[in-house]
C-alpha cells in the first residue's frame, strides 16, 4: 500500500506584512502520520494553518524547518504521487471539460499512453456528454467534478482536498461527498483533506485530525470507528461532534470558533 | 398574409428609392458646374446595389438567414440609396456647395472605376507597409509583454523604458525615423511597428500580470514546466487582454500608415489622398477616403473574427 505522509517537526513561518512586528508562526513543530489508504480530516479554527500545511505536502510552499515524505521519499516540489484538488474548482476557463482533464496528463507528456484515463475519469464523475463543454457552461458541482477528474487522472497516492465543497450548495456538496468516498475506495488512495465543517469530516474520515489557533499544533486526533457506507443521520455522529467541538472548545476560544455555524 | 404583405412591400422599398432617384437623376437639369463624366456611374452604382439586393432577395428563397438578413438590412438600404440621391441632387442639380470640394458622385465613382489599376497598385502598397509594420510590432510587442509580464526581473529592467517610449506619439518619431533609417521604407514599417508594439506589449503584460495565481499553482501540482506554464497557462488566460492591444494596435497602425504615408512617401493610399489635394481633385481625395475607410474596417472585421474563433471561452469584450 502506498500514500504514507509523514510529517515531522514542521515549523512555517511567514514575514508579517507590518515589517516591525514579529513573523507569523503559522505550523510550530507540526508532526503528524497518515497511514496509506486512510481518509484523514484537517478541521480546526479559521487561520490555523491547515490550508498551509496542505499547501506544504502538495509541494506549493517549503516548510522553514522540519521534514515531511510521501512513502519514505522526502518531499520538495509538486509530483506525479500527489494530486490537489483547490478550494473552489479553478479550471482553466480557456480549456474544455476534456482538455482541462487532459492538462496534466500533457504537460508530463503521458498523454499518449493514458488517452483512454480521461475518457474513463469523465465516465467516473458522470460528464458524459460535456466533453466539449467550456467551464462557463457548467453548474458548480460539475465544475468541482471536474476539478476532482483532473487531479485524479494522473492516478496520485495521496489525493490533497483543500476545502473542495466549500463554495457548493448543500445537496451538490453531499453528493460529491458520496462520490469522493467512492473514487476513494475503489482507488486506495490515501485522502487528505481541509474542511470548516465538523459533520463533513465525520461523515468522510477514518481520523479527524483537529488543530489549534495559530501557531497550530495537534489538539487531537480523534478516530471515526464507523462502518461504512455511513448515514447521515446517525445518532453516532452526534457523540463524534461533541467531542470534537468540546476539543476546539478547551482551547478557550469559545466565540471565535465559526466553523460549524 | 399581411405579415407576408408587409415583408413583400418592405423588400419594395429600395427598388422604389432607386427608381425615384434614376427619375431625379434625369427630370431636373444639372447645374453644369461639375465636370461631365464617360458614364453615368452613379447610376451604376444604384444599379450595382440594386442587383445585389435582388441576388439576396432570390438567394433567401431558399435559405432562410440570408432571408432573414436581407428583411433586417432593406430599411437601411433604402436610407443609404435616399441618402446617396440627396447628396447627388445637392452637388449636381443646386449651387448650394462649392463644386470644387464637393465633386459630384458620379466623377468619384467613375474615378473609382477609370483608375481603378493605379488605385489598387497604391491599395497594395499600402497594404503591403501596413502588414508588414504590424505584424514586426505584433511579434516584438507581444514577445517583449511576455517577457515583461511573465518575469520579475525583465520587468524591473524594461518597464521604466517601455513607460518613458511606449507613450511618445508615433508620428514625433518620424523626422528622426526617417533621417536615420537607409531607406524610407524601412523607416515607415519602424513607424507602424512602434504604432502597434506599444499597446501590445503593455496589454500582454498587464493581461499575464492579472492572472489569478492559483492557475499557476494548479498547473504546478499538474506537474507543468515553466515553459509549458507560460504556453498553456499565461498565454492563453492573457489572450483577451492581448486581444485588445492588438486592437489598439491596429487602430494606432491605421493613423500611423496615414501619417508616413502623407509625409515623404510616394506611394500609397494616404500620399495618394495628399497628392490629389495638392492638384484640388476632390474627387480623389473622396475616393482615397472610401478606400482606406474600406480598408480600415475590413481588417478590424477579419480581426474580430478571428478574436471569435480564438476565444469561444470568452465573448463580448468589445462588439464590432
Amino acid at each position: 500500500m502506498v500514500g504514507e505522509i509523514t510529517i515531522k517537526d514542521v515549523y512555517k513561518k511567514f514575514p508579517n506584512t507590518d515589517p516591525t512586528k514579529e513573523d507569523i508562526v503559522a505550523l510550530n513543530g507540526f508532526s503528524l502520520d497518515i497511514r496509506p489508504g486512510s481518509f484523514v480530516s484537517l478541521i480546526g479554527p479559521s487561520g490555523c494553518g491547515k490550508s498551509t500545511l496542505l499547501r506544504i505536502i502538495g509541494g506549493l510552499d517549503k516548510a522553514t524547518s522540519g521534514e515531511l515524505y510521501i512513502d519514505g521519499k522526502e518531499i520538495r516540489k509538486p509530483g506525479s504521487d500527489r494530486g490537489f484538488a483547490f478550494q473552489g474548482s479553478n479550471l482553466f476557463p480557456w480549456l474544455t471539460v476534456e482538455k482541462n482533464i487532459a492538462f496534466g496528463l500533457k504537460a508530463r507528456h503521458i498523454f499518449k499512453e493514458q488517452k483512454d484515463a480521461v475518457q474513463e475519469y469523465i465516465k467516473m464523475v458522470g460528464l458524459q456528454g460535456f466533453e466539449k463543454s467550456y467551464p462557463h457552461q457548467l453548474s458548480g458541482g460539475m465544475q468541482q467534478r471536474t476539478s476532482l477528474a483532473r487531479a485524479l487522472v494522473g492516478h496520485p497516492d495521496v489525493l490533497l482536498l483543500d476545502e473542495p465543497l466549500g463554495a457548493l450548495d448543500a445537496f451538490t456538496r453531499m453528493n460529491l461527498q458520496d462520490e469522493i468516498i467512492n473514487i476513494w475506495k475503489k482507488h486506495n488512495m490515501t485522502m487528505l483533506m481541509v474542511t470548516h465543517d465538523v459533520d463533513e469530516a465525520i461523515y468522510m474520515s477514518d481520523q479527524v485530525v483537529v488543530m489549534s489557533a495559530r501557531p497550530s499544533k495537534v489538539e487531537a486526533i480523534i478516530n471515526i470507528d464507523l462502518p461504512r457506507p455511513r448515514a447521515r443521520a446517525q445518532d453516532t455522529f452526534q457523540e463524534y461532534r461533541t467531542k470534537i467541538l468540546n476539543v476546539l472548545n478547551l482551547g478557550g476560544k469559545v466565540d471565535e470558533v465559526e466553523y460549524y455555524l | 398574409m399581411r405579415k407576408k404583405l408587409f415583408a413583400v412591400s418592405k423588400l419594395l422599398l429600395p427598388f422604389i428609392a432607386i427608381a425615384i432617384s434614376v427619375l431625379l437623376y434625369y427630370s431636373i437639369e444639372d447645374n453644369g458646374k461639375q465636370k461631365k463624366t464617360a458614364h453615368p456611374y452613379y447610376l451604376y452604382l444604384l444599379a450595382v446595389i440594386g442587383i445585389v439586393i435582388l441576388i439576396e432577395i432570390i438567394a433567401g428563397l431558399f435559405v432562410k438567414s440570408i432571408k432573414k438578413r436581407i428583411l433586417h438590412k432593406a430599411p437601411f438600404l433604402t436610407g443609404v440609396i435616399v441618402f446617396l440621391m440627396f447628396l447627388n441632387y445637392v452637388t449636381t442639380k443646386t449651387t448650394m456647395l462649392p463644386t470644387l470640394y464637393f465633386p459630384s458622385l458620379d466623377r468619384i465613382v467613375g474615378l473609382l472605376v477609370e483608375s481603378r489599376v493605379f488605385l489598387l497598385k497604391n491599395v497594395r502598397d499600402s497594404l503591403g507597409l501596413l502588414a508588414t509594420g504590424f505584424i514586426w510590432g505584433a511579434v516584438v510587442g507581444f514577445l517583449t509583454g511576455l517577457a515583461l509580464g511573465y518575469f520579475k526581473i525583465v520587468g524591473y529592467w524594461l518597464n521604466p523604458i517601455t513607460k518613458i517610449i511606449g507613450p511618445i506619439p508615433t508620428t514625433a518619431w518620424i523626422p528622426l525615423a526617417l533621417s536615420t533609417f537607409p531607406t524610407t521604407h524601412g523607416a515607415n514599417v519602424f513607424l507602424i511597428a512602434f504604432a502597434v508594439w506599444f499597446p501590445v506589449t503593455l496589454m500582454t503584460s498587464s493581461g499575464i500580470q492579472s492572472i489569478s495565481n492559483v492557475n499557476f499553482e494548479v498547473s504546478r501540482t499538474l506537474g507543468a514546466s515553466t515553459l509549458y506554464q507560460i504556453i498553456h497557462v499565461a498565454i492563453p488566460a492573457a489572450m483577451p487582454s492581448i486581444f485588445l492591444g492588438v486592437f489598439y494596435g491596429t487602430v494606432s497602425s491605421f493613423a500611423t500608415l496615414m501619417a508616413v504615408e502623407m509625409n515623404g512617401n510616394a506611394s500609397g493610399i494616404g500620399w495618394y489622398i495628399n497628392w490629389q489635394k495638392s492638384v484640388m481633385l476632390y474627387d480623389g481625395v473622396y475616393a482615397g477616403l472610401i478606400i482606406i475607410a474600406v480598408i480600415c474596417s475590413l481588417t478590424l472585421t477579419i480581426l474580430f473574427k478571428v478574436r471569435d474563433r480564438v476565444l469561444t471561452w470568452q465573448k463580448g469584450v468589445i462588439k464590432w
